[in-house]
């Protein structure tokens, strides 16, 4: 699993680094500051149990339940914890929603704040720094770089998360996807989209 | 604090590296790294803001020179060793020099689901108090340059822009990296328009929504 992508990444540094914190982790155990079986615990749970597809039910859900949309617009933190997907970094959830016409998109500068209960932990390219520079000044760019290009009369909404309140963005349901159901639409919900660095996937 | 965490708008980083499905560790220590900053939080001893001002409160050089997850471990470090929890000279033997003090207990194991499903809400009871301004009011942010905590990015001191959501009545960032579990102010979203914030570059009807909390504002 790990690759390093990153040029300044070199490998002492990562060696380093990997003494640093196995050397912290060993000292925080012997002292009884945590305990080990918690750690992977905590692994557990962001590694097979809270993750993208938590949120892409939310989204399905919206395209196809209009009252669960209308909770949603209206008390995102409600309707999101009522399926389960409460917790840690996503104690107060705000949906914004796309549709013709404005796009949404959602940064943390001032660090990394990410709606982990829907989303898991967030990428590393969102907790970069030309992505926390950039994403509010020159969205346009950023999302070229995604692979993104809006229509120019699209307007762009930049949600910078500087509160405990989290951002999910609900992508506008893909066109040829008339009488699906929310299982079959899931699939179609990237974590990019709920990011707003993509839209939602076409159907196959 | 005007640091180097405050990024948003600033030149120079260079282009942002796309990961359509990369891992969201990097390298093994990264993952390690996470669980053990996960697991000292539930120790109790510092507010989510403390832990951002640790991570913030250091050199630019130290910041831009540090990857995303060596910050959370040198904020760790210091965290600890200020609370008297793990001192430098124990990191430096790698020897438990001196007990904990009373009353630190770690998370277990069998703790980890329910304090992860249940997290830290943020909102407080306002009593009597209600917001000054309401949905749609235009408000002028304050110039404020503290040394300290502040979670009123730069890019948007001293400019006007309208109210577009009340979200509650929240604890006080400024005040929770001092260690205040308790004040609070309304929290609110404000909505700029981004050519008032960013110049004429910006696109013609783009806007960023901040959160900013009732001593950030001023009613225009």
């Amino acid at each position: 699993m790990p690759h390093d992508h990153h040029g300044h990444d070199d490998h002492s540094h990562l060696d380093d680094m990997t003494a640093r914190v196995m050397a912290l982790e060993k000292l925080m155990t012997d002292k009884g500051l945590v305990d080990p079986a918690a750690l992977e615990a905590i692994l557990d749970t962001y590694e097979t149990r809270v993750g993208p597809r938590n949120g892409a039910r939310v989204v399905a859900r919206a395209w196809t339940d209009p009252a669960f949309a209308e909770a949603l617009t209206h008390d995102a933190t409600t309707a999101i914890h009522a399926m389960g997907f409460g917790g840690r970094q996503g104690e107060h959830l705000t949906a914004v929603f796309n549709k013709p016409g404005l796009h949404n998109l959602v940064v943390c500068t001032l660090c990394s704040c990410y709606p982990w209960s829907v989303l898991g932990l967030p990428p590393v390219w969102y907790k970069s720094m030309p992505y926390r520079a950039r994403a509010v000044s020159e969205p346009r760019a950023v999302l070229a770089e995604f692979g993104l290009t809006l229509p120019e009369d699209t307007a762009v909404r930049v949600w910078d998360s500087t509160a405990e309140m989290r951002y999910i963005v609900i992508p506008q349901r893909p066109e040829g996807t008339g009488g699906w159901t929310a299982e079959q639409l899931e699939p179609l919900v990237s974590r990019d989209a709920m990011i707003g660095t993509a839209l939602a996937g076409v159907p196959a | 604090m005007n640091g180097p965490q405050d990024v948003g708008g600033r030149h120079g980083f260079g282009p942002v590296a796309p990961e359509i499905d990369g891992p969201v560790f990097h390298a093994p220590w990264e993952r390690r790294a996470l669980a053990l900053v996960t697991a000292a939080g539930g120790l109790g001893q510092w507010t989510i803001d403390e832990s951002r001002f640790a991570r913030e409160n250091r050199t630019p050089a130290d910041y831009y020179g540090s990857t995303y997850f060596e910050i959370w471990i040198k904020a760790l470090e210091r965290l600890l060793e200020e609370r008297g929890l793990v001192s430098a000279a124990e990191r430096a033997s790698g020897q438990v020099a001196a007990p904990l003090p009373d009353g630190i207990a770690p998370l277990t194991a069998d703790r980890v689901p329910e304090v992860l499903a249940k997290g830290t809400p943020y909102d407080r009871d306002p009593g009597e108090s209600r917001p000054v301004h309401a949905l749609g009011d235009m408000v002028r942010t304050r110039n404020l340059q503290p040394a300290g905590h502040i979670r009123m990015p730069s890019y948007c001191r001293g400019r006007t822009g309208w109210v577009s959501a009340v979200h509650g009545y929240h604890v006080f960032p400024d005040t929770s990296a001092t260690g205040d579990h308790d004040t609070a102010h309304w929290l609110y979203n404000v909505t700029f328009a981004a050519r008032d914030l960013f110049g004429a570059q910006a696109g013609e009807g783009d806007t960023v929504s901040v959160d900013l909390w009732e001593p950030y504002l001023d009613a225009v």
